[in-house]
């Protein structure tokens, strides 16, 4: 549904490529994970989505219609995105908040509709926040914040959601609330995409794994075609194992310490 | 909001206006203000009432609904608490087309046009420096842009003072300062067409400015057109706030204090109801500080700059220190 081909990306001043010409698919009815080191473009795919950066070469398209010659509003009503970077300077309920995500949905002039009110209550529900409505966002702690910021995608509704670095300050048990939504929301027919570093966590939820590695992909497939140790150490350049986990059976990646070797 | 606060603020803008007209060096009673503005009773306090009074206090009540919403609008585009019309050059600018047209000895009429001219091309330059020193229009940027041409704009008014004539000296000055004491219907009329133009097209993009307080990226995922709103935003600000420099001079620091205010009374609520509110609270504001400005060391009319600049400064401060 969402389709990168051969997306070209260079920031101003940068003498090499963000993105080198990535080709990559997130299909619906499925999680497709993009991992990478730091600086490997994951962060920059998202933004490239977001039309935040131009593409070079290549194109962004939605089911085949390329991004790039639709207006952001009909994109946002199709995709929701949980951008990584957020900087609230005024504080605003979180209702308030939440109810952003129907802006897309909106008139220039419009107040929201008895639709738009109920789909800010079912996210807020479905993502646990439905308590701290009156809450400002800015007293919130990060595990509360970034549930608030699943219900504004939530309500925001659409057919893809994308959702960068989304488990950065949460604890465990957030951590695996976060990834069960996430593959409930394909389950349920939608393209998820999601740019993650926890590529353990990754590899029991998401159905498809992308690599990426200074701007390219570096692989690409099923969780057991990527969770390969000469695959990653490669990439990531530090000495691992790939272990199964013993509890679930999913492909566990184990860093080693530098110098003592392949455990036997 | 709640009704209940709506109700209070909008009454505080008649409670202001007849204030203004009731107190001041001629006393005149609430009944006989009344009278007077209903065109009865005797005609030196019609005079007082309707002539001199009323206008400026209306021109003083324009003027705060301008500079509270320019600021607000200012603040929610650039994300900063901080910023204000003065900030950003725009006030500057205006002033350099004011000295210009008064040096040049252009009609009185024409000053306030160059003034606009010259928030135009302030407005143009800090766009321009911050597009030159980042590829797009970085908020942060944006602001020091708006410092650097307002600091210019100071150096080109002290270069054209130096060698100016004392009564052009003093006209400049005067309008350095601001005041809405020589106010007119007719002024109070052209700058509430140019606060309706540019306050509406300010609170159409109300809802984009909530969205793009959580950052560019977050709004761009919402559908806003990040660049684009911006500058729109960033335009009709300065317009409406360049509109209060060709009526009133450089009255500083409403559209800082403003925004904050509009904020605590509308409790939480979006930006278009903060703009509405803004306009409110800043109207009644610079009517209140006009009346200090009249009547604090009579028979001298203080320049209304001058106390605004009293209030804003502390407050100024109590909000850098708030933020480090």
């Amino acid at each position: 549904m969402i389709r990168f081909a051969a997306a070209r990306v260079r920031y101003p001043g940068q003498d090499r490529d963000a993105l080198a010409g990535v080709t990559l698919e997130a299909p619906r009815g499925s999680v497709t994970a993009v991992v990478g080191p730091n600086g490997s473009g994951k962060s920059t795919l998202v933004r490239a989505l977001l039309g935040r950066v131009p593409l070079a070469e290549g194109a962004i398209t939605l089911d085949g219609a390329a991004v790039r010659d639709a207006d952001r509003t009909s994109i946002a009503r199709r995709v929701a995105v949980v951008t990584q970077r957020e900087e609230l300077v005024f504080p605003m309920p979180v209702r308030e908040y939440v109810a952003l995500g129907r802006l897309p949905h909106l008139g220039r002039w419009g107040q929201g509709s008895a639709a738009d009110r109920d789909a800010v209550d079912a996210a807020m529900a479905r993502a646990e926040v439905d308590g701290l409505a009156d809450r400002p966002v800015q007293e919130l702690s990060g595990g509360e914040w970034q549930r608030a910021r699943f219900a504004r995608a939530l309500a925001q509704g659409g057919e893809a959601f994308v959702a960068d670095e989304p488990t950065t300050f949460l604890d465990v048990a957030h951590e695996m609330a976060v990834f069960e939504l996430l593959g409930a929301l394909a389950r349920e027919g939608r393209a998820v995409l999601l740019v993650s570093h926890q590529l353990n966590l990754v590899a029991r939820f998401a159905d498809r794994l992308i690599l990426l590695h200074d701007g390219r992909v570096a692989a690409a497939g099923g969780v057991n075609d990527v969770m390969q140790a000469p695959i990653l150490e490669n990439v990531y350049g530090w000495p691992l194992v790939v272990t199964r986990d013993p509890a679930v059976g999913a492909p566990a990646l184990v860093p080693l310490r530098r110098g003592s070797g392949t455990p036997p | 909001m709640t009704a209940r606060r709506w109700f209070l603020l909008l009454l505080a803008i008649p409670a202001a206006l007849l204030l203004a007209v009731v107190a001041g060096t001629i006393d005149v009673g609430v009944r006989e203000a009344l009278a007077a503005l209903a065109g009865r009773g005797d005609e030196t306090t019609q005079f007082v009432v309707r002539g001199l009074r009323l206008p400026r206090a209306v021109l003083a009540l324009l003027l705060g609904a301008a500079l509270g919403m320019s600021g607000t609008a200012l603040q929610g585009v650039l994300r900063n608490a901080l910023a204000e019309p003065y900030l950003l050059g725009v006030s500057g600018g205006a002033a350099v087309g004011a000295v210009l047209a008064i040096m040049a000895g252009l009609a009185l009429a024409l000053v306030p046009l160059a003034a606009f001219a010259g928030a135009v091309a302030a407005v143009t330059l800090a766009l321009f420096v911050a597009h030159a020193a980042r590829g797009r229009a970085d908020p942060r940027v944006l602001v020091m842009a708006g410092v650097v041409v307002g600091a210019f704009a100071n150096a080109v008014i002290m270069v054209l003072l130096a060698r100016a004539d004392l009564n052009a000296v003093r006209g400049a000055m005067w309008w350095m300062m601001g005041s809405v004491a020589n106010a007119t219907w007719g002024q109070a009329a052209w700058l509430a067409v140019y606060l309706l133009l540019g306050g509406v097209a300010l609170v159409a993009h109300g809802r984009s400015l909530d969205a793009l307080s959580l950052g560019d990226d977050a709004a761009a995922g919402l559908g806003v057109a990040v660049e684009r709103t911006a500058r729109r935003v960033y335009l009709a600000a300065s317009f409406v706030a360049a509109a209060t420099v060709a009526a009133a001079g450089l009255v500083g620091f409403v559209g800082l204090v403003v925004p904050h205010i509009a904020r605590r009374v509308a409790a939480g609520a979006g930006h278009r109801t903060v703009l509405l509110v803004s306009a409110a609270c800043g109207g009644v504001l610079v009517v209140l500080a006009d009346l200090v400005a009249r009547m604090a060391l009579p028979p001298a009319d203080l320049p209304l700059g001058a106390v605004t600049a009293m209030i804003g400064v502390p407050f100024f401060l109590a909000t850098l220190r708030r933020m480090t």
